[in-house]
């Protein structure tokens, strides 16, 4: 089983400050990470991995400073890295992106599975998943919780399919499909090792390839800001203004508060 | 290309975007329709022109089921060309999520999901949705030929017009045969219901440490006659509650009176859900736990304390 774990560096959410007059975020030099959708796409690959054999390739694109942040994949079990940081391919939209990752798919060549996060913890729009199986034209299942290989004898060869419980608005889903297909998983699918000191020294070892347009074919007319056909206008946070009175003191609190409320009028009875 | 095609599994959800697209229809000076896939699309053609669809398009085939997001796609890219169609409203239920990049990356085209506004400007389309997880609202315009946006579910409410007829024109598709197998189907277990609705919305996050200690959450709600919902681990992970009770930026949103948030930590995959709240009350043992950064007011403190406390002034207030 070789599988590819698609892995997106993120800014640190929670650290983000919004300017109070623009309500632009400031989100320069923030530390990155991978999202948590992610991290457990990796760990399923890693889990199939040592249960089936093969390898777990996890491939990323973003800016340069994925060499550090893919060592986190590194060291939780990925066997290889590929990372793609040219500047060629800064301010794509998500096809430009779905091209570029389904291109460095398409040069790895060998492959039964690709695994994503269903969404990213920032854009948490879904849309590479499918774009990729599109290009790939591949089988898709989305909100992925549950995943089973099962590998099979079909009149003398070898058969592997997926299981996958998709995880619906009202339903539990149980679908099955051929590989290679491309999975989208949720953070309920398992609960993610932290790599140990030791896996991380290692990990340095691991090979760790770059590479460029070039490397995958791909042209600056397929990606990057002037292929980019959704355009931005504006990302500001909606206004808060919050009263932010804090009581520290629990009895003086539970008087204030439910005097407040009464004043507030947003009780009713 | 000129013309607006609406799409969801959902009925009520497709028609609530007609609802909406008669107005953008109008706006952008183009024609409204309607594609209705599978076994009884044809039964349910004449209502949607009630609400706005001048032509219905309709198309069955053994291929579309079970829902395969490729077969999906191909049939809405047929029908798109059916309808000369260059914007598509997708309801952004999962299956829609599934389905609407995929149409998208076959049309070569820009896609915006989980869109929470839409509005004309300028002749163009301008969609907002929520970004860097939740912190902010972005608003885009897709400048490719092609548009493809998928709508919250529950975005628009289904309101029917005054006259309103329309033609149904059956389309027949070609398609694969879908690859996926679906093996069983589980109903998920259906918690309280209608959190969006909530007037007081009281939510439960980690600090709570056992489920048992629910005992202690439900007396405070009641005395405020709210509803209870929580934070992802708490339904997904320990499965506490049940799963339509997760409140955030993958669960459900809600605009109520009161949110009061017990134990919650305030990250903003959670908080996003009830931003619109009119005030938030919070409870927590960190005093720079996030949430008290969005709280109106905000309790310091042990929530075995404080909610005991809390619940006692209540119902005395209220006389219960
Ligand atoms: C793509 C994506 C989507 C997500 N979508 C959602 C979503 O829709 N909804 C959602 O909720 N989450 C979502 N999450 C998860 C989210 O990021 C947080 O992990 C989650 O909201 C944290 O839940 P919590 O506040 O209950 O737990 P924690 O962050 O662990 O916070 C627990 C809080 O309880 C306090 N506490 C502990 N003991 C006590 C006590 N005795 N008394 C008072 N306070 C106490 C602590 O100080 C802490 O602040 C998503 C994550 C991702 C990556
Ligand atoms: N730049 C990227 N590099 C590698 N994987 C990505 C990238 N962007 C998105 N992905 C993958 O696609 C998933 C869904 O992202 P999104 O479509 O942005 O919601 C993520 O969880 C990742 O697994």
């Amino acid at each position: 089983m070789n599988i590819i774990v698609c892995m997106k560096q993120v800014i640190d959410l929670e650290q983000i400050r919004i300017k109070p007059n623009t309500r632009e975020p400031v989100t320069k030099g923030l530390p990155l990470l991978f999202g948590d959708f992610e991290k457990c796409a990796l760990e399923e690959a890693v889990r199939i991995q040592e249960k089936h054999g093969g390898k777990v390739t996890a491939l990323a694109v973003g800016s340069p400073k994925l060499k550090d942040t893919i060592k986190e994949a590194l060291a939780i079990g990925a066997d290889e890295a590929i990372i793609l940081t040219d500047p060629m391919f800064n301010d794509s939209d998500a096809m430009g992106s779905a091209r570029v990752i389904a291109k460095a798919i398409h040069k790895i060549g060998e492959y039964d599975l690709i695994l994503l996060g269903d969404s990213s913890a920032d854009e948490y729009s879904g849309e590479i998943p499918p774009r990729i199986a599109e290009l790939l034209d591949l089988p898709q299942v989305g909100f992925a919780r549950e995943l089973e290989i099962l590998e099979g004898n079909d009149q003398g060869t070898n058969t592997k399919t997926i299981r996958a419980v998709r995880d619906l608005e009202d339903a539990l889903e149980v679908v099955e499909l051929d590989l290679p297909a491309v999975v989208g998983v949720t953070s309920e699918l398992n609960t993610p090792r932290l790599a140990p000191l030791s896996a991380i020294l290692k990990a340095g070892r691991k090979p760790l390839n770059e590479w460029g347009p070039e490397d995958i074919g791909i042209t600056a007319d397929e990606v990057g800001a002037n292929a980019s056909v959704v355009e931005v206008l504006s990302n500001l946070a909606p206004v808060q203004d919050r009263k932010e009175i804090i009581y520290e003191d629990v009895e003086e609190g539970v008087a204030e508060v439910v005097k407040a409320l009464l004043q507030e009028g947003v009780l009713t009875q | 290309m000129n013309g607006i095609v609406v799409y969801s599994e959902l009925e009520e959800t497709a028609l609530g975007l007609l609802t909406k697209g008669r107005e953008l229809a109008s706006e952008l000076n183009k024609p409204l329709s309607v594609a209705l896939l599978g076994e009884q699309a044809g039964d349910r053609a004449e209502n949607t022109f009630g609400y706005g669809a001048t032509q219905a398009f309709i198309a069955d085939s053994p291929a579309l089921t079970p829902f395969q997001a490729s077969t999906y796609a191909a049939a809405l890219k047929q029908i798109m060309t059916h309808a000369e169609a260059d914007i598509i409203l997708i309801g952004s239920t999962r299956r829609g999520r599934e389905l609407a990049p995929r149409l998208a990356q076959k049309l070569s085209a820009g896609c915006v999901t989980d869109a929470i506004s839409l509005s004309v400007e300028d002749n163009r389309l301008i969609v907002e949705r929520r970004a860097l997880g939740g912190n902010t609202v972005s608003a885009k315009v897709i400048t490719s030929q092609q548009q493809v946006v998928a709508v919250m579910p529950k975005l628009y409410d289904a309101e029917p017009m005054t006259g309103g007829a329309g033609e149904v024109i059956p389309v027949s598709l070609e398609l694969q045969g879908p690859t996926t197998k679906v093996l069983e189907r589980r109903p998920k277990e259906v918690g309280i219901g209608n959190l969006e609705e909530a007037d007081v919305l009281v939510c439960i996050g980690r600090g709570l440490n056992d489920k048992g200690d629910l005992s202690l959450i439900q007396p405070l709600v009641d005395s405020v006659g709210g509803m209870l919902g929580c934070t992802r681990p708490i339904s997904h992970e320990y499965h506490w509650l049940t799963e339509d009770q997760m409140v955030g930026l993958s669960g459900k949103e809600s605009s109520p009176n009161l949110y009061l948030a017990i134990g919650i930590s305030g990250q903003i995959q959670h908080t996003v859900g009830v931003m619109n709240a009119k005030v938030i009350v919070a409870i927590n043992n960190d005093k720079n736990a996030p949430i008290f950064k969005i709280a109106d007011y905000g309790i310091v403190g042990d929530l075995y304390q404080v909610v005991p406390k809390l619940t006692e002034k209540l119902q005395s207030e209220f006389g219960q």
